[in-house]
């Protein structure tokens, strides 16, 4: 963890990183002097400084899941969707970080595909434990995998960051959490090794690449590998989902962020008897469900990330 | 030939691994009938399940969420199950069978198979 530094404004960067863990959806974070600080609601920042590249994540789509916490995830994922289209700057691409069916079924791809497509922005994926539970584990890889490597990571670059598309949801052993695996760890080290120091990285999964809430699995077994490979860039965020709520944590030069979920919530670490569908008073519902917008400003270390709810 | 000679001598072991798990978990009693084992916010309740061989269980997703019972040895391995579905199996051979759901690892369970020739000798 980082020391705790006066960012210039009398606020200790723990202070700040309190807030950013918990203060919910609908501030916006960006970068002064290094130090992430807060503009405000979305409503006045967005209109700020649309420079850069912006891109957008969304996360745990679970179509097909229709229990009392959200009998209509199909409903709230249109809704996302119409909230992107609104957006004042139009980003650039989606990061999907999984679980985008409940159930890895044909039907709910084709729902997936094509409520998501409405968006009209192209895509990158990666899965969800959600999205491979058929029996050949050939659903996701066939439909989003062209061009990937293993179980569908990949690497791409847009506006001079690096991103990179991490599976940990495969293969995973008996009382342990996410795991990577050896190859994909390979591959990282290899994929990194050409890239200067000062590119920004973007890394995404869904897993949490940093301990959540190891009892109930929030957590990356060999995540450690990985983020050793990444300390020596300037820059480095890494997105993630499957927890169904917004953390954030600022270590050294890795900023680590989950998203919500356009399905529904879950609880916060700890404290209900499983980590399972959070059902809210229903006019909550839309509250705790949304997106979130990504920009990078080219000299900046951090990337300002935006948590979007459905419904403030 | 030499397969019924290592078939004895892991029945032995097998039966005192029992004899040592039944020592260790009193309250696990052994079942003779056929059991089922409930899936409920993550866990497999009961964790441990003692019962002879011949025995068939059956485990019932009760969570809002998917789950697979997936046996660490690669014995046996459900289909993913959704709410209210159920998935069993029969334990013919006797032995100390881990399972855990392999979409969410840190759920684990334990069957444990007594060998009903092995349970007489020792009776």
């Amino acid at each position: 963890m980082a020391s705790d530094l006066d960012d210039g404004h009398g606020v200790s960067r723990r202070k700040i990183l309190e807030c950013m863990t918990w203060a919910g959806t609908g501030v916006l974070w960006t970068i002064a002097g290094g130090m992430p600080r807060s503009m405000g609601i979305i409503g006045e920042a967005t209109a700020a400084e649309p420079s850069g590249l912006t891109f957008l994540q969304i996360s745990d789509s679970h179509v097909g899941f229709d229990k009392p916490a959200n009998p209509n995830a199909i409903g709230t994922l249109e809704e996302a969707v119409h909230k992107i289209n609104a957006l004042p700057v139009k980003p650039s691409f989606i990061i999907h970080t999984g679980d985008i069916t409940h159930l890895s079924k044909v039907s709910e791809f084709d729902d997936a595909d094509r409520i998501i497509a409405q968006a009209r922005l192209d895509v990158h994926y990666v899965p969800g434990e959600h999205d491979v539970l058929d029996e050949d584990v050939k659903l996701y890889r066939n439909r989003y995998g062209r061009g990937t490597n293993g179980a569908g990571w990949y690497s791409f670059d847009a506006n001079g960051v690096h991103f990179v598309g991490l599976v940990n949801v495969v293969d995973l052993k008996a009382g342990g959490l996410g795991n990577l695996g050896n190859e994909q760890l390979e591959w990282l080290e290899d994929d990194l090794k050409s890239r200067t120091s000062s590119t920004p990285i973007v890394v995404f999964a869904h897993i949490p690449l940093w301990s959540v809430y190891p009892a109930w699995g929030w957590g990356t077994e060999d995540a450690a590998r990985a983020l050793d490979y990444l300390k020596r860039f300037g820059s480095v965020t890494v997105l993630n989902g499957h927890i169904h709520q917004i953390m954030q944590k600022v270590e050294g030069n890795v900023t680590f962020h989950t998203a919500l979920s356009t399905a529904f919530p879950q609880p916060a670490p700890g404290t209900a008897p499983s980590p399972g569908p959070m059902k809210v008073a229903d006019d909550k519902l839309r509250s705790v469900l949304g997106v979130t917008d990504v920009t990078f400003r080219r000299g900046q270390q951090r990337l300002a990330i935006i948590d979007q709810p459905l419904q403030r | 030939m030499t397969t019924t000679v290592k078939n004895i001598w892991v029945a032995i072991a097998l039966a005192a691994a029992v004899l040592a798990a039944a020592a260790a978990f009193p309250a696990a009693a052994v079942q003779t009938a056929d059991t089922e084992v409930r899936i409920d916010n993550f866990a497999f309740a009961p964790q441990r399940t003692a019962v002879k061989a011949g025995t068939t269980v059956t485990w019932i997703n009760e969570d809002d969420t998917p789950h697979t019972v997936v046996s660490s040895g690669k014995f046996f391995k459900s289909k993913a199950l959704d709410t209210e579905d159920k998935f069993s199996f029969t334990f013919t051979t006797a032995g100390t069978y881990e399972y855990f759901c392999s979409l969410h690892p840190h759920m684990t369970g334990t069957i444990v198979v007594e060998a009903a020739t092995g349970s007489k000798a020792t009776q």
